[in-house]
């Protein structure tokens, strides 16, 4: 069974590369049961969201 | 009566006449252009590329927020460009110091077998969105990434800033996969750990 430790690992690295079909299934197992490891999954999103309005904004200004 | 300019020329000048912004977006521009590239003259020579480029298209500009989304669009390719040419002579040295090295934080997060410990584990952010238009936020944002290792934040503004390839920064960098990959899950942890405890835990508790 996967940890936490590999589990974040390739959380990031989806964001660089497709998994392969064995890291998806171990992944979504590992997600399932850890609500920690699914709540960094979604803030890598969130961080690469927040990174692109830093660029387009270059901040300071609020969005219309 | 070339005296008398229309409004729109006048609102466009005044743009470049507002000192405190200019000088304000000229650091910005800096502080970026420094992070990607080391040498502080082709950082200037970037940054005033960019700023003479922006002077020349003045009329395009009625809004300080439209100038500095173009202007750190030009600063981007410069900066690209930049990088593109420059190879990379301190590659070897940052291979050596590179990925084989431990991570202090790594070590405070997860335990003996790798899991989460009890009171590190991540927690939902409520309503991410609102962050973005906090300034406050993005004053956290930029100290978090300021406190990232030199060559954490570095790859990580490559990537996820100026929008490069994972195989192009290597192929720059001549760093493998691998070590593009390691630095920037670790540049990645930190900075979620940095806004989770200084914004969106800060924000809740309040």
């Amino acid at each position: 069974m996967m940890n936490c430790k590999q589990a974040t690992r390739l959380l990031s690295e989806r964001m660089e590369r497709p998994l392969t079909a064995k890291e998806k299934v171990a992944l979504t197992m590992h997600i399932t049961i850890c609500s920690g490891c699914k709540q960094f999954g979604k803030q890598m999103k969130e961080l690469r969201n927040i990174s692109k309005c830093y660029m387009k904004e270059e901040n300071k200004h609020p969005k219309k | 009566m070339t005296l008398i300019s229309s409004n729109n020329e006048m609102s466009s000048q005044s743009i470049f006449h507002d000192q405190h912004f200019i000088h304000s977006l000229r650091q910005q521009m800096l502080k970026f252009a420094m992070l990607q590239i080391h040498d502080e003259h082709l950082a200037e020579d970037a940054v005033q590329e960019a700023m003479i480029s922006a002077y020349q298209h003045i009329d395009k500009f009625k809004r300080q927020a439209a100038l500095k989304t173009w202007i750190f669009a030009i600063l981007k390719n410069k900066l690209i460009d930049l990088l593109r040419k420059e190879k990379h002579t301190t590659a070897i040295s940052q291979l050596e110091e590179g990925c084989s090295q431990g991570d202090s934080l790594m070590e405070k997060l997860f335990n003996d077998h790798g899991h989460w410990h009890k009171h590190e584990k991540p927690v939902k952010w409520e309503q991410p969105d609102t962050g973005i238009e906090n300034e406050h936020f993005w004053r956290v944002f930029d100290t978090c990434l300021n406190a990232l290792p030199e060559r954490y934040g570095r790859f990580f503004m490559m990537r996820e800033f100026l929008e490069l390839d994972s195989s192009e920064i290597c192929q720059n960098e001549a760093i493998s996969t691998n070590h593009l990959n390691v630095t920037l899950y670790r540049a990645r942890v930190r900075l979620r750990e940095c806004l989770e405890n200084n914004w969106y835990e800060s924000e809740k508790s309040q």
